[in-house]
């Protein structure tokens, strides 16, 4: 029966070609343009660590002291002390401290010029526990945190410039005037967003498009680079001003980022208790004065705090499905149009038997038939608007493409609408009664 | 034109009629918010900076250790000075639309309890607030003996220049030379009003602080180094900026010359609001093809219309209805269906625009988009239905003396 009413939905789509190109078109367009945005946001709003992400937390206690603002929510990375004491307690079942500063690069068996790069200094655990894929060599070693050792990972980017993608494991790098050995060397890694350093989004009026940007191209153990980089440390905020710049250890400056893997609830439990002894214990030292301000939130909890999604993304695609919904209306009226003007055809039907099921079921054939040729045009328009944004200066252009995903549910995106769209119009066809029609004829 | 029989006709295709009316009410809606939207970046994009951006180049250097900051200086400095065409050069930390380096929160009282704000404080050396152009409108500019020498992050102590909005903001209906204020326990007075200085990221901020900002008076030091505000009359800026690569290479072989940051101040500007005019041309792209849409709309329904009363056209012909009673009853209905639209879409614009205002910091919708949005789909209206209405007023008086 299926194949008898596409069919007929194939001859009614010849019979009036501008009607039916019309409809594709209007259907084409909102897909194209609605998956385009969809596309983006599901890039940027997606789980960067999908399976692992509700083990990894980011703990927070408010080491200011002063009281001249709201202490609704600590500040989003912690002081020098905290950050080293909840680590150095090691109550996770992984822990990195991150911080990053900007350095002068250079490979001392090559002649290009120095580079300035970003350096994440951080713990061997980080590598492991975001999962982070490695092309040649491998992580630092506990003991090398300890032993302040001078190693590095570089990113594949790096790798590139430097080596010409060759296995640079053993190489020297002079990061400013320490020279470093090449211990690892990362695959491509593009994580969207870049979870590990968002922070701040709450000042970001929206504009968190740089949540986005690429990983830093050189690694140290954060023992190293902080010696390393010293001088060119930069603080999220100080509550009181810093006595040498660029050096914050001591000062009252929050600017390290702690990141830990909790394995089960019971963990995660221990950890939160563990986290409000710390600052209580720190409260009664004299150190801390917001003992009660602690948190501890998932990774997905911790970027929804933050907004990541850039406020322009989230409009783009509130525009883009009110646009799908004009279109929507739009092919309603000429499905309407187009079943009602085939009432004759529709009384014949009817009169030589066929349920009101079945000509309800052929009409919504002819609307699924519709919006499977919308989805084929839908899908290459989204092509074209996934090309149009990798053209734009967002630093998240070049993440823009169409996976599997996406691409299916492009498809089932364009037969849901046109479906939604041929349902009140069939409705209306299969109400026809069959007599009237008939004697018009 | 007789509107009660279009009316009528109308009831009978009440479906049809409510579904193009929704759409164009939709139409409308977006149409007129995504036109305020467009007008709100532009505004974005067309900030005053206060100062001479075309006459105005930056070099940035980094990958230098501190202790060789002085003698990068005095080197990059007289190096820079000596290029043919150029003005002046002076060491400025923060760069309009560039550089940020001096963002920080004050407070108006020396035990940090009342708070005032987040500013940017622009530290820089003798000549440079000369050099960005900006107008004094009250009080003085720095004088020789205001620039110090200064270890940490700023000078502890200043007097400074402030712009109008910010000191409008700290103290309100008072006059705000004299005042003092505070950044933790550095200490500054206000001596001079400028008229605009904006923000590096003005962007990032809300609308009324974008130009926050403070001008320090220092002398270039271990911590006053490395960013540079190039002076040289327009046309010489590009050159002026070419010839600075050149000589930084010479004189500075150890430090890096940042070319993402060293630019003429017009390419820092359009580059900060790169995303706006992507966006801007997004916008303007969706409110094309949603006229387009919805005149295909129009279009199809009309075409329906007329073949579906092609009998009783030609009886209205027949009896005596000329060609452009035909077109008239037409055009006038697909007026009366774009008006009840226009009439709904409007509710719906406000509507939206709430919502709009409530996630994105967006004032009001100015009353006058309505009219101009109704404008804009009357006419939309009337261009989409002429075709059909012309095919309509075509069809020969003879039609109705045929059965089918």
């Amino acid at each position: 029966m299926f194949g008898y009413y596409l069919d007929l939905a194939v001859r009614s789509l010849k019979r009036n070609k501008v009607l039916t190109a019309l409809m594709v078109i209007a259907i084409a367009v909102g897909i194209g343009a609605s998956m385009t945005t969809l596309t983006v946001m599901h890039l940027l709003s997606g789980d960067p660590l999908p399976g692992k992400s509700g083990t990894i937390f980011y703990p927070q206690v408010d080491a200011d002291p002063t009281t001249d603002f709201s202490h609704k929510d600590p500040i989003d990375v912690m002081d020098y002390h905290s950050a080293v004491d909840l680590w150095s307690a090691h109550r996770a079942d992984r822990q990195a401290l991150l911080v990053d500063s900007q350095l002068k690069v250079r490979a001392p068996q090559t002649n290009l010029p120095p580079l300035m790069e970003m350096m994440l200094s951080t713990t061997s655990d980080f590598f492991p526990m975001f999962d982070v894929p490695f092309q040649y060599g491998g992580s630092w070693q506990p003991q090398d945190d300890e032993k302040h050792a001078r190693v590095a990972v570089i990113s594949a980017d790096l790798n590139d410039r430097l080596f010409g993608g060759a296995n640079s494991v053993g190489h020297t790098l002079q990061l400013r005037d320490t020279d470093v050995r090449i211990v690892g060397v990362l695959k491509p890694w593009r994580p969207s967003p870049q979870f590990y350093m968002v922070a701040g989004g709450r000042f970001a009026h929206g504009q968190t498009a740089d949540f986005y940007t690429k990983p830093e191209d050189v690694f140290t153990p954060f023992t190293s680079g902080l010696e390393i980089n010293d001088g060119n440390f930069w603080q999220f905020t100080c509550w009181h001003m810093p006595d040498k710049p660029g050096h914050l250890q001591d000062a009252p400056c929050e600017w390290i980022r702690l990141w830990v893997e909790l394995g089960s609830a019971a963990k995660v439990a221990d950890y939160r208790t563990f986290l409000a002894g710390y600052a209580e214990q720190q409260k009664a030292l004299g150190r801390i004065t917001h003992a009660e301000n602690t948190r501890l939130r998932s990774l997905m909890q911790w970027l929804d705090y933050n907004g990541v999604v850039p406020s322009d993304v989230r409009l783009q695609t509130w525009l883009a499905f009110a646009f799908l919904a004009i279109c929507l209306f739009n092919t309603i009226g000429l499905l309407l149009a187009k079943f009602l003007r085939r009432g004759g055809e529709i009384g014949v039907r009817r009169a030589l038997g066929a349920s009101r099921g079945a000509v309800f079921t052929q009409c919504l054939v002819e609307a699924g038939l519709i919006g499977l040729l919308g989805g084929i045009g839908g899908w290459l328009l989204t092509l074209t608007g996934l090309w149009l944004v990798r053209r734009q200066p967002a630093v998240y252009a070049d993440m823009a493409h169409l996976d599997v995903s996406m691409f299916l549910l492009t498809f089932v995106l364009a037969i849901a609408t046109s479906l939604l769209a041929g349902l009140l119009p069939a409705l209306r066809a299969c109400r026809l009664a069959p007599g009237l029609q008939l004697k018009t004829l | 034109m007789q509107i009660q029989p279009i009316l009528a006709a109308l009831r009978r295709h009440r479906l049809a009629t409510l579904l193009i009316t929704m759409e164009i009410a939709l139409a409308c809606a977006v149409l007129c918010n995504a036109c305020f939207l467009i007008a709100n970046r532009i505004a974005l994009m067309h900030v005053n900076s206060g100062v001479d951006e075309t006459s105005l180049a930056t070099v940035q250097l980094t990958g230098y250790e501190t202790e060789q900051a002085v003698d990068l200086n005095a080197r990059a400095i007289s190096g820079l000075r000596n290029i043919p065409g150029m003005q002046s050069v002076t060491v400025l930390n923060s760069i309009p639309f560039g550089a940020r380096r001096g963002t920080a929160g004050i407070t108006l009282d020396p035990a940090g309890q009342h708070f005032g704000g987040v500013v940017e404080f622009y530290v820089g050396s003798q000549g440079s607030l000369e050099a960005l152009g900006v107008r004094l409108v009250a009080g003085r500019g720095p004088q020789a003996d205001d620039f110090h020498a200064f270890e940490g992050l700023m000078p502890g102590d200043a007097s400074v220049q402030i712009t109008r909005s910010l000191a409008e903001h700290l103290w309100p209906g008072v006059d705000p030379l004299g005042k003092e204020l505070w950044v933790d326990k550095w200490h500054y007075r206000v001596v001079g009003i400028i008229d605009h200085l904006v923000r590096p990221d003005p962007a990032g901020w809300p609308e009324g602080s974008k130009d926050w900002s403070i001008f320090v008076p220092a002398l270039p030091g271990k911590y006053l180094a490395g960013s540079y505000l190039l002076r040289a009359a327009p046309k010489d800026v590009p050159h002026v900026l070419r010839d600075a690569r050149a000589v930084i290479t010479k004189v500075a072989p150890d430090a890096v010359f940042d070319q993402e940051g060293s630019q003429t101040i017009s390419d820092l500007r359009a580059s900060t609001f790169r995303q706006d005019r992507a966006m801007a041309g997004m916008l303007v792209g969706v409110i094309v093809a949603l006229l387009l849409v919805t005149a295909l709309g129009i279009v199809g329904l009309a075409s329906f219309w007329v073949q579906q009363r092609r009998r009783q056209i030609g009886i209205r012909r027949a009896i005596g209805a000329t060609r452009s009673d035909i077109l008239r009853y037409f055009q006038t209905e697909n007026f009366l269906i774009v008006s009840f639209g226009i009439a709904i879409g409007m509710a719906l614009a406000f509507l939206l625009n709430l919502l709009l205002m409530k996630s994105y910091e967006l004032p009001h919708l100015p009353l006058y988009y309505l009219p101009v949005g109704a404008l804009v789909l009357w006419a939309l209206g009337q261009l989409a239905v002429l075709g059909p209405a012309l095919r309509a007023a075509a069809v020969p008086p003879v039609v109705a003396t045929r059965s089918v």
